[in-house]
Order: structure tokens, then sequence, then C-alpha cells
């Protein structure tokens, strides 16, 4: 379980124009000023429960897991982590925990990572029968096979990050602080890394917090999401509620057999009563409608054209996002 | 507590082995960089042309020549640079992964200093052997108490240089940067330490100062007990001052840890 009250972490941080006289000046006087990462962020994360962490960049999502992993010392408000206070950084606690960074590694550089498995276990104490048992398991799962005994600088980073993972949970942690887990990943290691994470929580009950910049990553993994931008708490529910009251009008994307314009009953004017034309692109055509109008509108684009494929989706996460984050900035 | 302290126990055979394996990953610039300690054989060959013409301030050649190969002994076998690779993790953010571990990073970072010993002993031993072997071993004890205490003295040594780059690391916590320091503490090492020249040839007030700071049990205690014929007083009052500077100084470091991690920052992402 993860605890956040009123959870602020200000920096204060050096400002200094570019050029030579600003630098000779900033010996003798600086300017700081704070920044104010995570401004009283509150928040309960049950065990087991999966949780995407979602706001631009700057909004204080990685800052937020830093203080929940015990890296950094919140300024105010109160932070636990199973119980325990993070920046404490108990060993209990830091036996039940992970935190894995897609932009920085803790494989050791210049071996390979079966030596950083080998000194996890070593300071996690893992016994050696679960050890062997889970890296089995995690080798099968990420199918790390011979990687493990390549020189981690050899990887590529796909194969880097399956490692990461897997050195992040020898120690079958129970909270999983993932920040940008599948960042320059290809798409097919970006859902085999969110097949093992969701694999993962379901078998271990693992509590998951997640930040990424791929939204399919969040779609696919979390059902309930918190938003925070400039350090404040803007949203926490589920997706489809954030959807629901951003923006609840559904899209419909359809394909004619007919060339378009011109088609029978296809002109913009018919499509126009239809719902809005999000956009005509040949034969595909993607229209806003609203929830209520729903059945009516694919009746009858299914009763007048000639519809090879019809699809009825939520508005893109990015989408909502955007909006949300342009309400707030205004 | 207890728990804590015997799975640190069981970690640091394979905290050692790693150790030595990332030392062999760099085992090019890791023996360029032993090489750049050979200072003080360059002092030996200055001083030994001086006594030359007959004994200097009671230190005749041979006696130089122990002194300087002793200095290069326990040089080689006390220096280390955690307080570099400390300031690197803590300006790059890297510290991140080494705070991540239920094992305190003095003891991570103990460990994979000492391994490197292995390596410095290529140089060590044959500096043992020409010691012992050669006019110089004129100049070395045959007190069997001191030769037993020459390698606890030796540990300490080891323990106070390590706290003391440990605390100038954790300084990174505070000013990012700490180069300046420690190259400001190299130089202080060199002069109060005996790295230069023996602290006994200091002009006086120099001299008593250096006796108050802990550089002396750095290099020179160790230097003294294994080059002179001490009575066995002066050797504990030495090896006691040297257990209270390990204690004190590693005190310090730890309680300079603590106060500087509150404010790591670990940038980077």
């Amino acid at each position: 379980m993860i605890v956040a009250k009123d959870l602020k972490k200000h920096f204060k941080v050096h400002k200094r124009p570019p050029g030579f006289g600003a630098a000779v000046k900033s010996l003798f006087h600086r300017t700081y000023e704070t920044v104010k990462a995570v401004d009283g962020v509150s928040f309960t994360i049950e065990r087991g429960e999966r949780v995407g962490f979602l706001g631009p960049n700057g909004a204080g999502k990685t800052t937020t897991l830093k203080v929940l992993a015990g890296l950094l010392h919140p300024t105010s408000g109160d932070a636990t982590v199973e119980g325990f206070v993070p920046f404490q950084r108990s060993p209990e606690l830091l036996s039940k925990i992970t935190l894995v960074m897609g932009q920085k590694s803790q494989l050791i550089w210049d071996l390979p990572p079966s030596e950083t498995y080998a000194m996890n276990r070593a300071v996690f104490d893992v016994p050696r029968a679960q050890f062997d048992a889970t890296l089995k398991e995690l080798t099968e799962l990420l199918e790390l096979g011979d990687l493990v005994d390549k020189p981690t600088r050899q990887l590529s980073l796909g194969e880097r990050m399956k490692c990461e993972l897997a050195a992040a949970l020898l120690h079958q942690p129970t909270t999983l602080f993932l920040d940008e887990p599948t960042i320059g990943l290809d798409v097919a290691m970006q859902v085999a890394i969110r097949d093992f994470v969701r694999s993962y929580n379901q078998r271990h009950s693992a509590t998951v917090l997640l930040t990424s910049h791929y939204m399919d990553d969040v779609v696919a993994l979390c059902p309930r999401i918190i938003v925070i931008d400039r350090g404040t708490l803007i949203h926490d529910g589920d997706l489809r509620g954030l959807v629901k009251q951003m923006d609840p009008d559904k899209r419909v994307s359809f394909t004619v057999t007919t060339p378009l314009p011109g088609g029978p009953g296809c002109d913009d004017e018919t499509l126009a009563k239809l719902g809005t034309v999000l956009a005509k692109d040949g034969k595909r055509i993607t229209l806003r409608v609203q929830e209520r109008e729903l059945p009516s509108v694919v009746g009858e684009l299914l009763g007048t054209l000639a519809v090879a494929d019809l699809a009825i989706e939520d508005p893109p996460l990015e989408d909502i996002l955007r909006k949300m984050f342009g309400k707030v900035h205004k | 507590m207890k728990s804590q302290l015997s799975r640190t126990v069981r970690a640091l055979p394979t905290l050692l082995r790693i150790g030595v394996a990332e030392t062999v990953a760099y085992r090019a610039e890791f023996i360029v960089w032993i090489l750049t300690t050979t200072q003080p054989l360059i002092m030996m060959s200055l001083w030994t042309s001086v006594a030359r013409g007959g004994s200097f301030k009671g230190y005749d050649a041979d006696a130089f020549v122990a002194y300087y190969l002793a200095t290069l002994l326990v040089r080689q076998l006390t220096g280390n640079w955690v307080a570099w690779q400390m300031m690197e993790e803590i300006r790059m953010g890297t510290m991140a992964m080494r705070l991540l571990r239920p094992i305190h990073p003095f003891v991570t970072y103990t460990a994979s200093q000492v391994a490197a010993l292995p390596f410095r002993s290529i140089i060590a031993l044959p500096l043992v052997v020409i010691l012992l072997v050669t006019s110089a071993s004129s100049g070395v004890t045959h007190d069997p108490m001191q030769l037993a205490m020459f390698p606890l003295s030796i540990a300490m040594a080891w323990l106070i240089t390590f706290a003391i780059l440990f605390a100038i690391g954790s300084l990174a916590f505070f000013l990012t940067q700490t180069m300046a320091i420690a190259t400001l503490y190299f130089g202080l090492f060199s002069l109060f330490s005996g790295y230069l020249l023996p602290l006994d040839l200091l002009p006086t007030p120099i001299a008593k100062i250096a006796a108050v700071l802990p550089f002396r049990f750095t290099l020179s205690v160790p230097v003294e007990i294994i080059t002179r014929t001490l009575p066995h007083g002066e050797l504990a009052r030495l090896l006691a001052a040297q257990v209270a500077w390990t204690v004190a100084l590693i005190a310090f470091a730890v309680w300079l840890w603590n106060a500087g991690v509150r404010r790591f920052e670990s940038v980077g992402t």
C-alpha cells in the first residue's frame, strides 16, 4: 500500500543567463529560484493495484516516484510505502520495492547482467533456491536466453531493458515503481514488457505505479490513473471516468467501398448530420459522435453505405490529456 | 540490526568478487593508475644522492631507500579512489541505484575498493622482496612485535584514508563538484603524511602540526613501525592513536553521508 499526504518536494535552482559575463557574475552573486516539482500531492494506492501516473514533461511524476522510492527527502508532507517511511530507506522497505528507470541502468556496465544478478542476490539476501527459481521464471517470461552472459555495454536498448527488469525483480518486490520502462523500445518489445508487468502483478499481487509517455502502456496496464501537472494532482480515478469526463463523445471510424467524395449519402453535408468529421482520408472516415446518437448513426451508416469495416472507440488518451493540460494552463 | 549485519557479512564475498571482476574489466587503466603512484621512487633517488656524502639528519642512503620503499608499499596498499567514484555517481545521479540496495553504501564502496588490493599486490609484493633482500633491509625493523603490528597498522591506515575520502565524496551532496577539495586533500596528505619526505625532516613548526593531524596515521605511522625500532610503549601509543582516528573518522564520514544524502537530487531523469 502506498500513501501520500500533501507531499511536497521543492528544489532550489541556480538561474544564470548564458554568456561569459553572466558566468563571471555568478562567481560573486547567484540568483536562485524555487522549483515546486511536487506541490501537495495526496493519494492512496492499495496492494495489487496498477496505477498509471500521467502528466506532461516536468509535471513531477518522476520526482514523486523518487520520493516514494526513498531517493529524495520530501520538503514536507508524509508518505508511507508498505508501512515504511521511504526516505528512512530501511533495509526491510528496500527489500520490498523496486524502481526501474528507463533512462538509468542498475546493471554493471562492463560486466554481463548475470554478475549484477549475483550481486543483487547477495545484497537482497535471496536464498539460492528462490533465486534460481525466480531467475528461471524471469528468463522464460522475458526471453532472456544467453543475453545475461554478454557484457551489458554490448546489449541493445531493448535487450538491456529486459535484463534491467529481471535485475529489478529478482528479489520479488511487492511494490514496483516503473519510470518509463518502455522508453526507446520497439512496439513488439513494448507489448512484451506490458504483458510481463501485468503477469507479474497478478502472480505476486504486486502494486504497480507506472509512468510512461506511451499512452498504450497506460491504457493496456492501468485501470486507474493519476494525472499531475506542475506538481499538483488534477485527476485520480479510472481511465474510462477520465475519458467520459473530458470528452464523452465516441470516435466512429469506417471505410467505405465506394470512392469518396460523391458516393451516395457520403457527401460532406450528409456526414456532418451524423457527427463531426475529424478525418477523411481516401475511403477512410472518422466521425465524432455523441454517445446517445451512436445506435442511430451506426444504423444509418450500415444501412445507407457500403461499409467495409467500422470501429467505435474512445477518444485517444493523448487528445484527452492535451485537452486537460490545455485547460489547466489557461 | 543483527539480521542487517549478518546480511552484510553474507554479501561481502560476492561484493568482493564483483569488485575484482570490475577491476579486471578496467585493467589497462588500473595498471596506469598504479604506475602514477610511484612518486616515492623519485623522492628516493633525490634523497639518496643527498645522503651519498654522509648521513643527513640521521638518514643514510640505505635508510632513505628503506623509507621510500616502505612508503611506496604502504601507499600501494592504502590508496583508493572512492571520493572520485562518489563524486561522479552523485553528479550524474547514478548514486540512485546504489541507494536502492539494502546495504549501506559505506560497505559497498569499501568492498569495491578492497577488491583492488590483489592487483595492487602486483607492485607491493616485489617491494617487500626488495626491502628484505637488498641493503635496504638494514633499515627494516627486526622486532617481532613491530612486524606483527605492521599489517594491523596498514589496515587502519587504509580505513582512515578511506573514511577521509568517503567524507570528501559525501561533500558532493552539498557542493556537487568536490574535485578541488580532493586535490587539496592530496596536497595536504603529501606534506603531512610523510609521502614526500620523512616527517622528522620537516621544519619543527610544520612537524608539530603534522603530529596532530590524521595524515600521519594514513602513511607515516605504518612506515615508522616497519623502518624504525620503537619502544613498545611508543608502539602502543601510536596504534592507540591510530584506532582513535579510525573510529572518529569513520563516524564523521558516516555522519556526513547521512546529512548529505538528504540533499541528494537524483538528477538525470
